[in-house]
């Protein structure tokens, strides 16, 4: 090894003990600027009402999406809620296919019949992508059963966020994946607000953390605005569940930029309460600070990188454009692994 | 009369009864603060305070019930779903509970409710988001189902449902929020199990409910055109259903078709079809047809979703078929 190879090796930054190279920091990096601009695209499309019905960003929360992805294996399975374009596309689903799923096109994710709420990529270990709040959490105690009724030492990484996590099937849930010793971590997204509500309106005990220990069930609070701390805590869980202690909770504490949904104007919340978040705390702006602080990048290069990005995500945006709307047989797709012949009325037709 | 939206109706009816029977009360997602996510109780909570305009954390199941334990306890709880997908949750307390209380407690206790928000298809929200549930409830003993539409209706109905004595389901229809037309001021009430014939006609009588009518009204339109004059019947509650009403358009008119926005297999259609048979039958002169959403959840695509769901030229394509005119 020459001297040099040996120094590049060593370039990066240590935090909490945690050596992260410079090369892992960029690709984190990257991810959640391209999340951000992707975001930013959807919203854009929305607005030119090119995406329909509900659309959830999650500008703010790039650091919990690829922090979880940084820290959990290809393997390990993965099921979230509607607020899931970050989390496909840190689960390394190609853009165009996400975008082409926002747009209902044929080449989207689910092949345009799911949209925002939807995707899911079977692929990348990804279910989704589910609409009926907390609906995906006794699913994802699911996948730690099928871990270990395999014993295959599969995670499954199951995330809800401050309002779902009120629903009373979490805490079954909570209750069977402790009584188990199911292989799960649950992630809470507190991003402080369930639509319109603020966590404090909707919960008694806002410590979202604890809301495991009367089922035994340990839980951790992580600064979800720092990708190194969430990959770091989420490894920690992870390892813990894969090494069969049982499930565990991280409460992420975030925040999301913009409204519930594209029809949500925001109005409860305070400009000033939005700007501490987003001027303050931002997770990009936050690496970005740090990685130029340890010399590993410049600002000139984050801005070109930023040129590059944009290009990008408008490329993917035109593919997907490009593409054709799903053919209308589709429409009698999938609804039953084997056609039942007869089963419907008039299957096939129309009327 | 002055012309207000849907949602202002229902608005008025909830504020009219708020107003006259401390008893009742209004709980749900989102209902206070927010005014509504879909701006039905918009300036309740400013009128009638926290106390009786509640937002509730997401635990459908939970309100439910606690609804229904406070109907029996005395109370006049009106509980909202911001969508009837996901009264799915609270199902138990709906079906289990409310609905069998009375029979169950050999009538010492009863649940004078309702529940109500937004059912059918919505605009591009996927399968999860645009359902049609009527038939599920209409199927149990013990409920009632309410559908309005057009924003007199609304009103009307509404008041009813809350000062009924028993458990009502009332499906308002999302698209439909928006609407404006002509509805009475003031006190205005319209009995449960009543139809409404929303078009005198003597070809074919069109049965169709919530948005469905809307959509047959239109058909009706476009089949004078073409010579066929079609009666729109809306039957307002699913159940208990108005059957006096639809076997007098039949044995008038002679034909039928069933118009409904959900699926085909064991829906409103469905039922109300073999009524018209085993009531009806010497009246008719063709078979009854239906034309109902497509048997598949509902896809995102807008070309998708298009197909999925009924459309005005099917109506007219089956009206004309059931006259003998296709
Ligand atoms: C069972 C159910 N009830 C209500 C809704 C409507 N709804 C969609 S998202 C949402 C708020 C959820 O907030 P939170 O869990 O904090 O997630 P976030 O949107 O902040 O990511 C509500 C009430 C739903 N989809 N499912
Ligand atoms: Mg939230």
């Amino acid at each position: 090894m020459t001297e040099t190879e040996s120094q590049e090796q060593a370039a990066g930054l240590t935090q909490e003990g945690r050596f992260y190279s410079a090369d892992r920091l960029h690709a984190m990096h990257d991810m959640m600027l391209f999340i951000r601009r992707f975001e930013e695209k959807a919203g854009q499309m929305y607005g030119l009402k090119k995406i329909g019905g509900f659309c959830h960003l999650c500008n703010g929360q790039e650091a919990v999406c690829v922090g979880i992805e940084e820290a959990s294996d290809s393997n390990d399975y993965m099921t979230t809620s509607y607020r899931d374009h970050g989390h496909v596309l840190a689960r390394g689903t190609a853009a165009t296919s996400v975008m082409a799923e926002l747009l209902g096109r044929a080449g989207g994710v689910v092949g345009g019949k799911g949209g925002s709420m939807h995707m899911f990529n079977v692929e990348k270990n990804f279910a989704g992508g589910n609409g009926i709040v907390g609906e995906q959490v006794p699913i994802g105690i699911g996948f730690g059963f099928a871990s270990q009724y395999r014993d295959d030492k599969r995670v499954s990484i199951t995330i809800m966020g401050d309002g779902g996590v009120n629903q009373g099937a979490v805490y079954e849930s909570f209750n069977m994946a402790a009584l188990w010793k199911l292989p799960v971590v649950f992630v809470i997204e507190n991003n402080q607000y369930a639509m319109g509500t603020s966590l404090s309106r909707a919960s008694a005990e806002t410590h979202l953390y604890k809301r495991g220990i009367s089922f035994k069930v340990p839980g951790i609070q992580v600064d979800g605005m720092d990708v190194l701390e969430v990959e770091r805590k989420m490894s920690e869980a992870i390892e813990h569940a894969r090494s069969g202690k049982g499930p565990m909770i991280v409460e992420m504490m975030t925040y999301r930029y913009r409204g519930h949904s594209m029809s949500d104007p925001a109005t409860y919340r305070t400009r000033d309460e939005v700007n501490e978040w987003r001027s303050g705390r931002d997770p990009i702006v936050r690496l970005q600070k740090q990685m130029i602080e340890a010399g590993l990048a410049s600002e000139a290069e984050f801005k070109q990188k930023d040129k590059d990005i944009k290009k990008d995500v408008a490329a993917a945006a035109k593919a997907a454009e490009a593409q054709p709307e799903p053919d209308l047989s589709a429409l009698w797709d999938d609804v039953l692994t084997d056609e039942i012949p007869n089963a419907y009325p008039y299957p096939r037709q129309v009327g | 009369m002055a012309k207000i939206t849907y949602r202002e109706a229902l608005n008025q009816a909830m504020c009219n009864e708020m107003e006259r029977d401390d008893r009742v009360f209004l709980m749900g997602e989102e209902v206070a603060d927010y005014n509504g996510a879909y701006k039905v109780s918009q300036g309740m909570l400013d009128k009638f305070g926290p106390k009786r305009v509640i937002d509730t954390p997401i635990t459908e199941l939970g309100f439910a019930g606690l609804g229904v334990g406070a109907a029996m306890a005395g109370l006049r709880p009106i509980i909202e779903f911001m969508t009837w997908n996901f009264a799915i949750l609270a199902a138990d307390q709906i079906v289990n509970a409310a609905a069998k209380m009375r029979y169950m407690t050999g009538g010492q206790y009863h649940c004078p409710m309702v529940f109500r928000g937004a059912g059918g298809a919505a605009a591009r929200v996927s399968s999860q988001h645009s359902q049609s549930f009527e038939n599920w409830y209409a199927n149990i003993p013990g409920l009632k189902v309410v559908m309005p539409s057009n924003p007199a209706d609304a009103k009307g109905l509404l008041t009813a449902s809350i000062r009924d004595n028993d458990t009502v389901i009332f499906i308002e229809n999302e698209i439909n929020y928006g609407d404006i037309s002509e509805v009475p001021e003031g006190d205005y009430i319209i009995p449960l199990g009543k139809a409404d014939i929303k078009r005198v006609g003597t070809d074919i009588t069109i049965v169709a409910h919530s948005r469905m009518t809307g959509y047959a009204l239109a058909a009706a339109k476009e089949l004078a055109k073409q010579g066929i004059e079609a009666e729109v019947v809306d039957p307002r509650t699913i159940r208990p259903l108005d059957e006096a009403t639809i076997l007098a358009s039949v044995a008038k008119t002679n034909r039928a078709l069933v118009v409904e926005e959900g699926w085909r297999f064991a829906g409103i259609g469905a039922e109300i079809s073999a009524r018209i048979m085993e009531k009806g039958f010497d009246d008719l002169d063709a078979p009854v047809t239906r034309v109902t959403g497509k048997d598949v959840p509902m896809p995102y695509a807008a070309n998708l979703e298009k197909h999925a769901l009924p459309s005005v030229a099917e109506i007219v394509e089956a009206a004309r078929v059931t006259c003998n005119r296709a």
